[in-house]
């Protein structure tokens, strides 16, 4: 009898605990959003002009910058590496289009100044910040070198390439001539379609591109699986190295297009330009839950993760918060993102070993 | 000459007394009961077998035991006093230690540091003392007749050398009860023979032992007491002089243990793979692989015994390509293999299921489907995208195929008892439609039902006039199954027997070829 009344008791403890369950893992699977929403609400409330249109174009262009530089962190940090040399790719591509633009090819050879046409310079662009991820990825499977220092090695070197193109000078007023036929650079940057600024148009593509190669395509199966366990990918005849190459190229080029973005929209370059972004970046992935130990994340976390960034950012700003506090709440959100992340891998743990114990 | 000696109590009074005891143990995980009011008794002096299939509870019962976790109710007392040990470190100073399943070292440390870690001996001056670590790990491993280095880092040993460092650091702790999660799993039956006469010793001084084990034939040598745990409940308590093995895993799985391993005659084919003077060498010095060359037909399950290190894993992965620096000729339907890579070897035809499950198989952070269909994603693309009705498909076939019990394909591999998550794995292979299916150990550390059901998969693949090589250290096992078998030592092929021909002993003395006094330990002395 006794037995019987505990058994009940069991069984119906299963049945509450299962519900409970269901309901926080799906609050802790939601958080980036929950915790985007909050934050939204709260600025909306706090800081009066943080609704009005003029600051919600501005903000998402500075959300569409980190998203698009997060997009490709994350396919570095899926595979369970990182990448310190975005913001230095970015600074690197933006003084190399704008030496092109205003200065050209210059061939001393001949006596004569090449001047590429607009969209050669984007495609040159793009093509450089591709490259030095190439060569990130090179390092980091050819010679084992951890990521970690590969890339900080290309933030330091691509860093001080952006200053030697000009000396430390700025590139001004890249308008290009029009008797060189490289004019229109500043479009990339100013230009609207259906009135949403290029970047944004672009953040949206990318993202959805981005979700697509990761969910639906055997490179987004390897690089999982690279960062869940490189021996069994490996064995599985994943090629690891060509992957891993592949994901700091795809960083590189996204670090390019910000570049440029940048660039177009201030219509100068800067050596200084993207300095630290590739923290905000790596931010933005965390937030959105893909853990830095890879093989676990999502582009859509990532997706919302710069929007908490970018939100957090301006909206800190129009309340008149001080620069100082702002890196403090910034830096505890962060932590705090983290910490329950490794709540909600705990908790995911314990439901796998229910269904384990469930399935005998 | 140090105070941690590894000698242990010399307590002479041995009786059958209870040391431990574990009273009403519930532990209940968000949902399921992994063990239901579970009472256990531990015997002073005894071995205290512990057996039931996976997922059964017996290793969430001893991690409560091991201070790994505290039950979610229930009480445990030791010499009659109530105990609550709440981490590995607080059991050990109670005198419980524990030899784990899942290897707990470090890789990146050497065996003596391991050995010692966190119960290092420190000089008067708070520095560790390496000479008295160093010869007390010397014999401790001498005691278990290894001849492993002290200071070799503990990644560069083999498994079933790493499982033997941990049971030395076990044997380290001065234990009054010793609990062995499957210690045995990646040893050969020389080692087991040495480990079975440390634990006689141990029992000798009145240590307790809690053994647990899939293989049944081991209890019956060395064990006293057998408790049987089965979907969280205590079914049986013996003596084992009492009862036989088939009562044993009737009470497991309520099943005939003669339907274990099932192998039918069948006709073999052509010469499906041919290898020649597979050469591998070894870094410092000597060989891997030295000069192998074989054939295996079609329909053909080709067993390879031999102790650890022998070179049966390296072969296999040689086979599939891991090992680049490998040289020899591999030829498939007579016609020569280039492809040197993993992949390449993959879509030759030869697909690996490697030995360490966790290590080298699954990827925990992804789903039952994902990890399946990992080696053969290509076979799923519409245009240049993965078709999911496509890998539906493949999926829900291989776990209809292969009796894969998930509740669905896409929760994590992880969720997955060690059985099944085995068959996942070798669904892997499988979908890749390989000629030949290299098994390493395929059976390692997986309970007895799914043990019987890859043997019936093999049997199956044999069958479609698949060729299958199964290296596996269990005699039973590599007798039972396969058509014919070649024994190695040392890297070198030492003997070869048929299905009929082989027995027990005629395999294990072609394992000791090359080994031993009588040889020297010479092993370029072994041609003949």
């Amino acid at each position: 009898m006794a037995q019987e009344a505990s058994t009940k008791q069991v069984q119906a403890k299963k049945r509450r605990n299962i519900t409970r369950t269901d309901v926080q893992s799906f609050l802790l699977r939601g958080r980036a959003f929950i915790a985007l929403i909050l934050v939204t609400l709260a600025f909306s409330i706090l800081a009066p002009q943080f609704m009005t249109t003029a600051n919600i174009v501005i903000m998402s262009k500075h959300i569409a910058i980190n998203a698009l530089l997060a997009i490709g962190m994350t396919f570095v940090i899926l595979t369970g590496g990182i990448d310190l040399s975005v913001g230095s790719i970015v600074g690197m591509v933006a003084m190399i289009a704008g030496g092109l633009i205003n200065e050209g090819i210059i061939m001393p050879r001949f006596g004569i100044i090449i001047y590429p046409h607009t969209w050669m310079i984007i495609a040159l662009s793009l093509i450089l910040g591709t490259l030095a991820g190439t060569l990130s990825g090179y390092v980091i499977t050819r010679f084992n070198v951890a990521p970690f220092i590969a890339t900080l090695g290309m933030l330091y070197a691509a860093r001080g390439i952006a200053g030697l193109r000009n000396n430390g000078y700025t590139f001004p007023n890249l308008v290009g001539r029009p008797e060189y036929g490289n004019t229109g650079f500043e479009i990339l940057g100013a230009g609207n379609f259906l009135g949403v600024n290029y970047s944004i148009w672009l953040m949206i593509i990318l993202t959805l591109l981005a979700h697509v190669m990761t969910k639906r395509t055997p490179f987004g199966r390897h690089v999982y699986a690279i960062g869940g366990n490189e021996n069994a990918a490996e064995l599985s005849g994943v090629r690891v190295s060509r992957t891993k190459i592949i994901v700091y190229s795809i960083s590189g080029l996204c670090s390019a297009l910000v570049g440029l973005i940048i660039a177009s929209q201030l219509v100068a370059s800067h050596p200084l330009t993207g300095d630290t972004f590739e923290l905000n970046a790596i931010a933005a992935v965390v937030l959105g839950g893909t853990s830095l130990a890879g093989g676990r994340g999502s582009m859509g976390g990532t997706l919302i993760g710069a929007f908490v960034i970018g939100v957090l950012n301006d909206g800190l700003v129009m309340m008149g918060v001080s620069s100082f506090w702002q890196k403090v709440i910034k830096g505890s959100v962060i932590v705090v993102a983290v910490i329950i992340d490794q709540v909600q891998a705990r908790m995911q743990e314990r439901i796998a070993l229910q269904q384990q114990q469930e399935l005998g | 000459m140090s105070n941690l000696s590894p000698d242990f109590n010399t307590e002479t009074d041995v009786s059958d007394s209870i040391i431990l005891t574990a009273e009403n143990i519930t532990q209940v995980y968000p949902g399921t009961v992994a063990l239901d009011d579970v009472s256990y008794n531990v015997r002073k002096g005894k071995v205290n077998v512990l057996i039931g299939e996976n997922g059964a509870g017996k290793s969430t019962l001893v991690k409560i035991l091991a201070g790994v976790q505290p039950p979610t109710s229930g009480k445990i007392f030791l010499d009659g006093i109530e105990i609550r040990p709440r981490s590995p470190l607080e059991a050990t100073r109670l005198g419980i230690g524990m030899v784990f399943q899942e290897m707990n070292l470090c890789d990146n440390m050497s065996v003596v540091d391991n050995i010692f870690l966190a119960r290092e001996i420190t000089r008067r001056d708070g520095l560790i003392s390496r000479r008295s670590q160093r010869s007390s790990a010397n014999e401790l491993l001498s005691k278990l007749e290894q001849n492993i280095d002290p200071d070799e880092l503990l990644g560069n040993l083999r498994i079933g050398e790493q499982q033997i460092v941990e049971i030395a650091k076990a044997l380290a702790q001065d234990v009054r009860i010793l609990i062995m999660d499957e210690p045995t799993s990646a040893l050969s039956a020389a080692e087991v023979d040495v480990l079975f006469r440390v634990i006689r010793e141990l029992k000798a001084r009145g240590v307790a032992i809690i053994y647990i084990s899939h293989k049944l034939e081991e209890f019956t040598e060395i064990g006293d007491y057998v408790t049987i745990l089965r979907d969280g409940r205590k079914v049986a308590e013996e003596e084992l002089k009492n009862v036989g093995m088939t009562w044993m895993i009737k009470n497991m799985v309520g099943r005939n243990p003669a339907t274990l391993y099932t192998r039918q005659e069948h006709q073999l084919g052509d010469v499906l793979l041919k290898a020649e003077n597979l050469t591998l060498p070894r870094t410092g010095g000597g060989y891997l692989l030295d000069d192998i060359s074989f054939e295996l037909r079609e329909g053909e399950v080709l067993g390879f015994y031999g102790l650890m290190g022998a070179g049966r894993s390296d072969l296999v992965e040689c086979l599939a390509g891991a090992r680049p620096h490998a040289t020899g000729s591999i030829w498939l339907y007579g016609e020569p293999v280039t492809a040197s890579t993993i992949e390449g070897r993959i879509q030759s035809g030869l697909v690996l299921v490697p030995e360490h499950r966790q290590r080298d198989s699954i990827v925990p952070t992804r789903s039952v489907q994902e990890n399946m269909l990992l080696a053969s994603l290509r076979r799923y693309l519409r245009g240049v995208f993965l078709a999911p009705a496509k890998e539906r498909a493949a999926t829900d076939r291989q776990i209809d195929n292969l009796f894969i019990r998930v509740a669905n394909a896409h929760q994590p591999i992880t969720a997955l008892s060690g059985g099944n998550q085995q068959k996942v794995v070798v669904a892997k292979g499988l979908l890749t439609q390989p000629k030949v299916l290299l098994l390493d150990e395929p059976t390692r550390g997986i309970d007895v039902g799914a043990k019987s059901e890859i043997s019936e998969i093999i049997n199956r693949l044999a069958e479609q006039n698949h060729g299958v090589i199964l290296v596996s250290s269990e005699l039973k096992e590599i007798l039972a199954m396969s058509d014919r078998i070649l024994v190695m030592s040392k890297g070198k092929i030492t003997g070869e027997f048929t299905h009929q021909e082989a027995t027990e002993e005629k395999l294990v003395a072609a394992s000791a070829i090359g080994h031993g006094p009588s040889n020297g330990g010479n092993h370029h002395g072994s041609g003949s």
